[in-house]
């Protein structure tokens, strides 16, 4: 046991492997995606490919956003410091994310929905979905952060549940294999009543409405549905069907202790992108920044830069901490929220201050740094935005129930 | 790594020490000290046996005693072992015990009470960073665990910590760079029953301070040194029976030097500042100080210089975390409690955001800085993640020190509770260099 902030050594190969895939795949086709909203990155079929080897390979448990599972057996060192796949996924998601967002979303087999089946699927649903790429779709055109409040209803009808209603805002909706679509059992019972679906994209009962135009992340599709009478098997289900008056709705926001983290991840990818540019850009007017010297005598760029570092290397370590509680399964839900919000105004901020310090390289399309400040923002808003992660965090600090502290 | 591997870390003296002294009792810690120290006597009584041996074989080689650094397993891991946990848990308990109730007393004098001072150096704070051949605590480097009590102690007052932990600051200087001169005629004292007060001089009175750019200067002159300079917001000086002084070395840059306080040309006068006023600030002046040859620490290597400047910083990280701490375990309790428009104040979100606010930059001050410690430990370049942490911790602590009057309102603003001294003191980040180093 020492206290070491580094990253972990059998995770530095696939830290590598990542970084690879950023600079030879992402980074040359990020502005063509970002230009040609809605073509499907065919070199991601080519990555699935490379990416399975990855994780068949490094033993980290994956290099997306599906590493959330703990497997129960292998548990086996309870003295110690357990480095496993939340904090591995994390790594490579920061690597990849440095290359592209966008890209990163539209990985198939890595979406939120594969995170949501790995952290609450049965043996039996994961032997149905795993492999498959899954989005996931709460939001609703009426309910977005109170996510208790959606209106999508799900009832049995025999062996089978049958949905309504309409979500939207789906990441990599249109070409995923599968939806976990949140539902309610029954809407006078609040949140407790909520569940979540698997649904095959190919049900003819959920029809795809249309793919939004974004300000960033536009190599990832997001897609709007409407479920109308969608019957889907009763087995698929995640978690438990009975309708449980205390903590049932917390299971379901579990999922979140380990996705938000990877959102954190990507915040932090993005932002030492715009920081490794901007560092250049930088140099190349003349200015450095000397780590030594008080930043008050050092140029104002400097000290901005520096700053900048510094609220960046803030947002990483929390975003590694929460990961790090996920592995050895600490309550992590605190820090998860923590991770987020930090991460996720830390890279906004720093995108749009990089641009100021870049000039005219910072704005034109010539780089991809505009591109990155756009991209960033939506890591603020989706899986809790700032204002859901401080309310998070205020309650559990303060003891407050969401009907105190509104 | 083994029980036995581990208790090399902390020797059988500091357990004693802890073991001995009557605060273990009045703050409760009894048993878990026991238990660490029946764990380490177990464990670790040929460790300290032989390194009992080394020490006059030591002196006699003439060489310096050094730390190993720490070798790191390579796993991400943010836990403290047992003894940085008891260590931690033991300063916590002081600071909350005895430097709390003492800190607005100790901040109006502007001056830490002799006897608090006294029991602090009982518990072997000086002994932290020193090597067991040389009488103190430890085997391998202890940056992390120094982190960890310096946060405890100013959670309890910063102003205090800062008195009480400057002489350890020194001593761990002497261990880092000492020559086995040096070490063999500076350190027993600190290892002793008598610690002398003691201080790290960086610090110069002008706008735009650069601790790579001093005015202070030493000229080498007749086998050692001539020093010359004015060192600002010197802690506990006016006690100080040694200092370090940071000086500009003729013809090659700037180097650290033992300045004894008895030396001719060597004068203090009180310097009390906006906060960490516990810590007895003073200035200090050098007038053609007259030094013999061995003054000078690490034969001026300016990595030695720098490493020095990077672990004063870190110091104040440290506190600075402590104190951050201290104002948000404050203003929980006070903003649940108090009431406007007939319900709890924290129920509105412009207030429980800023309590949010709070929690989430202090991680991230503590995490920088306990990487940059790790990373010292460890014997890697740590310069970068010195000045990361120190530039978090300074904007985000002067920020959780406003926030926290702010969240008082007018109760933060008089003297009634500790919060308007948190303001003052968590200033002092950023603007500190030098004053102690961990």
């Amino acid at each position: 046991m020492t206290i070491n902030l580094e990253i972990p050594r059998k995770f530095k190969p696939l830290v590598g492997q990542a970084h690879t895939v950023a600079t030879e795949v992402f980074r040359p086709v990020s502005r063509r995606y970002d230009r040609e909203e809605h073509t499907y990155p065919k070199e991601l079929d080519f990555l699935a490919a490379v990416i399975g080897g990855m994780s068949d390979g490094g033993g980290a448990g994956g290099a997306g956003a599906v590493g959330s599972r703990d497997s129960p057996s292998n548990g086996s060192a309870p003295e110690g410091s357990r480095n496993g796949s939340n904090l591995a996924s994390a790594l490579s998601i920061m690597e990849l994310c440095w290359g592209d967002v966008g890209l990163l979303l539209s990985m198939p087999g890595q979406g939120l929905g594969n995170s949501a089946i790995g952290a609450v699927a049965d043996d039996a649903q994961l032997e149905r979905f795993g492999g498959r790429w899954a989005a996931m779709a709460i939001t609703e055109p009426e309910a977005g952060s109170d996510s208790a409040a959606i209106r999508t209803t799900a009832v049995l009808d025999g062996d089978e549940y049958v949905l309504n209603g309409e979500k939207i805002y789906v990441t990599a909706g249109e070409r995923a294999e599968l939806v976990v679509v949140w539902a309610t059992l029954d809407r006078q019972q609040g949140r407790a009543a909520i569940k979540s679906f698997v649904v095959e994209r190919s049900n003819p009962g959920m029809k795809l409405i249309r793919v939004e135009d974004k300000l960033g992340i536009r190599a990832s599709d997001t897609a709007a549905f409407s479920l109308e009478d969608c019957r889907v098997p009763k087995r698929d289900l995640l978690g438990d069907p009975k309708i449980q008056p205390k903590g049932g709705f917390a299971g379901v926001m579990q999922t979140f202790d380990n996705t938000r983290p990877l959102v954190a991840a990507m915040a932090i990818g993005v932002a030492r992108a715009a920081l490794e540019f901007t560092r250049e850009k930088l140099a190349e007017a003349g200015v450095e920044v000397d780590p030594d010297a008080p930043p008050h005598s050092q140029p104002a760029a400097a000290a901005e830069l520096l700053d900048m570092e510094a609220d960046y290397e803030a947002a990483r370590l929390l975003t590694l901490q929460a990961c790090w509680m996920a592995d050895n399964r600490k309550p992590n839900s605190l820090q998860a929220s923590m991770a987020k919000a930090k991460a996720g105004r830390t890279g906004t901020d720093v995108c749009l201050r990089c641009i100021a310090l870049c000039g005219s390289a910072g704005y034109a399309e010539t780089e991809l740094l505009e591109k990155w400040a756009r991209d960033a923002k939506i890591l603020d808003i989706f899986e809790g935005t700032q204002e859901i992660q401080l309310l998070i965090i205020a309650r559990q600090l303060l003891k407050k129930t969401s009907a105190d502290l509104k | 790594m083994s029980v036995a591997d581990r208790s090399m870390g902390l020797g059988l003296k500091a357990l004693n020490s802890l073991a001995g002294s009557e605060l273990v009792d009045r703050i409760g810690l009894r048993k878990p000290a026991e238990r660490l120290l029946y764990q380490t006597s177990r464990n670790g009584v040929r460790a300290a046996g032989a390194a009992g041996r080394t020490f006059s074989a030591a002196s006699r080689l003439g060489r310096p005693a050094r730390l190993s650094t720490v070798s790191s397993s390579g796993v991400f891991d943010l836990t403290p072992d047992d003894e940085q946990r008891m260590l931690r848990d033991t300063f916590r308990a002081f600071g909350r015990e005895e430097l709390r109730p003492r800190a607005q007393a100790a901040d109006a004098a502007c001056e830490a009470p002799a006897e608090l001072v006294a029991q602090a150096a009982e518990l072997g704070l000086t002994m932290l960073g020193v090597p067991e051949e040389l009488g103190g605590a430890v085997t391998e480097r202890s940056t992390v665990t120094a982190v960890l009590v310096t946060e405890a102690l100013a959670h309890g007052d910063m102003g205090l910590a800062t008195a009480i932990l400057a002489p350890a600051g020194v001593s761990s200087a002497l261990a880092l760079w000492g020559d086995a001169d040096q070490q063999a005629t500076y350190l027993p004292p600190f290892v002793g029953s008598a610690v002398p007060a003691a201080a790290l001089a960086i610090l110069e009175p002008r706008a735009l301070f650069d601790p790579f750019a001093l005015q202070a200067t030493a000229r080498r002159e007749a086998g050692g040194f001539v020093l010359d300079g004015v060192k600002a917001l010197v802690p506990a000086a006016a006690r100080a029976e040694l200092f370090l002084v940071a000086a500009q070395l003729e013809g090659q840059g700037p180097a650290l030097f033992l300045v004894e306080s008895s030396a001719q040309g060597v004068f203090t006068r009180p310097e009390p500042a906006m906060g960490i006023r516990a810590a007895a600030t003073a200035t200090l002046t050098l007038e053609d100080v007259e030094l013999p040859g061995i003054a000078l620490l690490g034969g001026g290597d300016p990595a030695v210089f720098g490493a020095c400047v990077h672990r004063a910083r870190l110091a104040w990280c440290a506190l600075a975390v402590g104190t951050a701490q201290a104002v948000l375990d404050h203003v929980i309790p006070y903003v649940n409690e108090r009431k406007a428009f007939g319900e709890p104040i924290s129920h509105r979100q412009a207030v429980a955001f800023a309590v949010s606010d709070i929690a989430i930059e202090l991680e991230g001050m503590r995490l920088t800085t306990w990487r940059a410690a790790s990373l010292a430990d460890q014997g890697k370049p740590f310069a970068k993640e010195a000045a990361i942490a120190r530039r978090l911790c300074a904007t985000k602590g002067v920020a959780i020190g406003s926030r926290g009057v702010q969240l008082l309102g007018g109760h933060g603003y008089v003297k009634e509770y500790p919060v308007e001294r948190w303001f003052r003191d968590l200033r002092a980040i950023g603007v500190m260099e030098g004053g102690l180093l961990v």
